[in-house]
């Protein structure tokens, strides 16, 4: 089998440019998501009335849909209400709205996870119920939720492959092109998985650092 | 006025081809689950074994699923195989085939994790009643390895059905297809129909795959207790 | 010496709790003086460690009433901040932090509570850490201490945020035997400098060195009140005599 190395050559500029945009998108995603999935839990945990029957009508819904669905309805369909936004936009905020509901089940069992007496600790010596969420409970649910968090940081990053469907440029798509447009299968493909490989390893090893670093609730009293 | 294009959804004839679409999603990710599940069995009593040889190669495999995006592999079948062994294959012979690999995967995970959550002191007691290999697995063993399987089995079938809609990026008439097409062929008559039969397909969505859901969780529940 | 002329810090008047439909405390009245020690025995299930947690708002009670100096625990606007600064408690199985240094674990009531200054809080946690001889630990993580250890820093947690009142829920039920006596020191040494303390324990010669007041509860009542002394050779009720009987052999 004979390897066209001179299309791999002059593709790489165009993988580098598509990686940088998955990255880019991914992370403004995965960040967002982080942050939603957080409020979600808290407000949750506060039992807050109405907005947490909205939060949980909002988990069920973007957990049991397609992210495909999701971005077509926002890239579609919306602007047919009048609400236009750029494929960049309508991906970030269908990479956070799915995000958002699988974070907040993460931090929600975190949250479920640190012990009634732990709470009680930190009411005896005064904490209002806020302090008692930021000083006593966030840390230890966050060190319980590490696992589904990065978990879910690595789906989020795989699920950029399913952007090219609004026209994004990422790696996927421009295999795509390159295989439409070339007929190097092989070496596109091969190129694809390679860059897969150097984007979401580095990034995993990063969060199973995290997750060791994190481990001190583990071991609690 | 806008508010009357809800029509569009409402049309007999758009239904009908939406739920043929439905159809051909649900078809492939069971037949998907089926195949899948059997092989995964497979996989999954291999992972017990002590050869350093399948362990690894299981290894890479899951690894393989893990890192690589789905719709990465319906390419590299739908583009990749077909070109190399100079066969034509249809989308979707593609999914069912990328669907079953991932599934079984998975399935061979779960089936695995059941396997080794299996309290071993069950072992030992069945063996005290007299109880002999294939009996205790038979009543013992497997009964209790099924249950601990079917929240991870119903998560999964519940990720696999949408996971399908990417289907119709290889070219499968599913249910996201047909609505394009509905939406392109209303294009006059109801302009804004994107905005509602997307909208209906997210809500066909979420009507299948809730109550799955639900029913793992409930299950979970019960059986945790 | 009775310190029943001291000043009332606690008032328990008549309370009743209920959990789901079973009463736990059938009408408790109790008084305690500054600087009193009162330990609090029993059988399992008679109320005590409720009892105890209903005295810094932990359990709400459904009957009666406790004031805490002039401040009601069944008014609407009850300052409970106020009520868990002043009244300091020690669980059984420690509850530190474990995210969070000795240090961080002491210091984290009186600066984001109290508020108070950071080099001045600072120093009265190095003291107490010098009283129980941890001082050398402060930096560490509570996974790495025994279990005698972070109950000492448990009771210098409370501490430093200068309560009136302590209270400690059988705190060396969890402890392996040769830990039991360091913690026990260190509330004698409490009670000794005048620090009010109510004390749930099943440690009876403990009770007896450190006790100004025994109260024996049975069944969500109080049965029998009076002197270490006095309980412990001549105890007045039925009750508290099979109780104590279990302790000997």
């Amino acid at each position: 089998m004979n390897i066209d190395w001179n299309f791999i050559m002059t593709s790489l500029p165009l993988y580098e440019k598509a990686a940088y945009i998955t990255l880019k998108l991914a992370f403004a995603g995965i960040v967002l998501s982080l942050v939603i999935g957080l409020v979600c839990s808290v407000i949750l945990y506060f039992k807050v009335k109405v907005i947490d029957t909205v939060v949980q009508a909002y988990i069920e819904l973007s957990r049991n849909t397609p992210l495909l669905v999701q971005i077509f309805f926002l890239y579609f369909g919306l602007p047919k209400l009048g609400l236009k936004m750029s494929e960049s936009t309508c991906a970030i905020i269908g990479l956070a709205f799915l995000g958002g509901s699988y974070m907040a089940e993460a931090f929600r069992s975190g949250i479920e996870a640190v012990s009634k007496t732990q709470i009680e600790s930190g009411t005896s010596i005064g904490l209002s119920k806020i302090q008692v969420v930021r000083y006593v409970i966030i840390p230890q649910a966050f060190s319980v939720s590490m696992p589904s968090l990065s978990a879910n940081c690595i789906f989020l990053l795989k699920e950029t492959s399913i952007l090219g469907a609004i026209s994004i440029i990422d790696v996927t798509n421009l295999t795509k092109d390159l295989i439409g447009m070339y007929y190097r299968t092989f070496e596109s493909l091969a190129l694809l998985v390679v860059v897969y490989l150097i984007m979401i390893l580095p990034f995993s090893f990063i969060l199973s650092w995290l997750e060791r670093k994190v481990r001190y609730a583990e071991f609690g009293n | 006025m806008q508010n009357s294009e809800i029509n569009v959804i409402f049309q007999i004839k758009n239904l009908q081809r939406l739920f043929e679409g439905l159809f051909v999603t649900v078809e492939i990710a069971f037949i998907s689950i089926i195949i899948g599940s059997i092989l995964g069995i497979i996989i999954g009593l291999s992972r017990t074994t002590k050869s350093k040889v399948v362990l690894f190669i299981n290894r890479v495999y899951l690894e393989a699923f893990r890192i690589i995006p789905t719709l990465v592999w319906l390419f590299i079948f739908y583009f990749g195989v077909t070109t190399a062994l100079n066969i034509n294959l249809s989308g979707e012979v593609v999914s069912i085939i990328v669907f079953s690999l991932w599934g079984a995967s998975e399935m061979g995970d779960i089936v695995r994790g059941a396997l080794e959550s299996l309290p071993k002191h069950q072992i030992e007691s069945g063996k005290a009643l007299g109880l002999n290999y294939i009996k205790l697995y038979w009543y013992v063993l497997i009964p209790q390895a099924i249950r601990r399987m079917i929240p991870g089995t119903i998560n999964l079938a519940t990720r696999m059905i949408k996971t399908t809609s990417l289907v119709v990026l290889i070219g499968v008439i599913d249910v996201v297809k047909i609505g394009q097409q509905i939406i392109e062929s209303s294009r006059f008559e109801f302009p804004t129909a994107s905005f509602w039969i997307y909208g209906l397909i997210f809500f066909l969505y979420f009507i299948i795959c809730y109550p799955l859901s639900k029913i793992s969780k409930n299950l979970e529940k019960k059986w945790n207790d | 010496m009775s310190k029943n002329n001291n000043p009332v810090l606690l008032e328990i008047q008549d309370i009743h709790k209920k959990f789901e439909d079973k009463e736990i405390l059938k009408g408790i009245d109790l008084s305690l003086h500054t600087g009193e020690v009162l330990v609090i025995l029993g059988p399992s299930g008679c109320g005590k460690s409720t009892l105890l947690r209903c005295l810094n708002g932990l359990e709400k009670i459904q009957g009666g009433d406790i004031k805490f100096k002039d401040t009601s625990y069944t008014e609407k606007n009850t300052n409970w901040q106020e009520i868990h600064e002043k009244i300091g408690m020690v669980f059984q199985n420690y509850e530190l932090f474990p995210h969070m240094t000795v240090i961080e674990n002491i210091l984290l009531g009186p600066l984001k509570v109290q508020k108070r200054d950071k080099a001045e809080a600072l120093a009265q946690a190095e003291e107490l850490l010098e009283k129980v001889g941890l001082l050398d630990r402060k930096d560490s993580f509570p996974r790495q201490l025994s279990g005698g250890q972070k109950q000492r820093i448990a009771i210098v947690r409370a501490l430093c945020m200068n309560p009136e009142i302590m209270l400690f829920d059988e705190v060396t039920a969890s402890l392996d035997p040769e830990m039991v006596r360091e913690v026990l020191e260190v509330i004698l040494g409490l009670a000794k400098q005048g620090m009010t303390m109510v004390i749930v324990t099943h440690e009876m010669g403990f009770a007896e060195a450190v006790a100004d007041r025994i109260i024996f509860m049975d069944n969500g009542e109080i049965c029998e009140e009076s002197k270490p002394n006095e309980f412990f050779t001549n105890p007045k009720t039925e009750r508290a005599k099979h109780f104590l009987n279990i302790f000997q052999y």
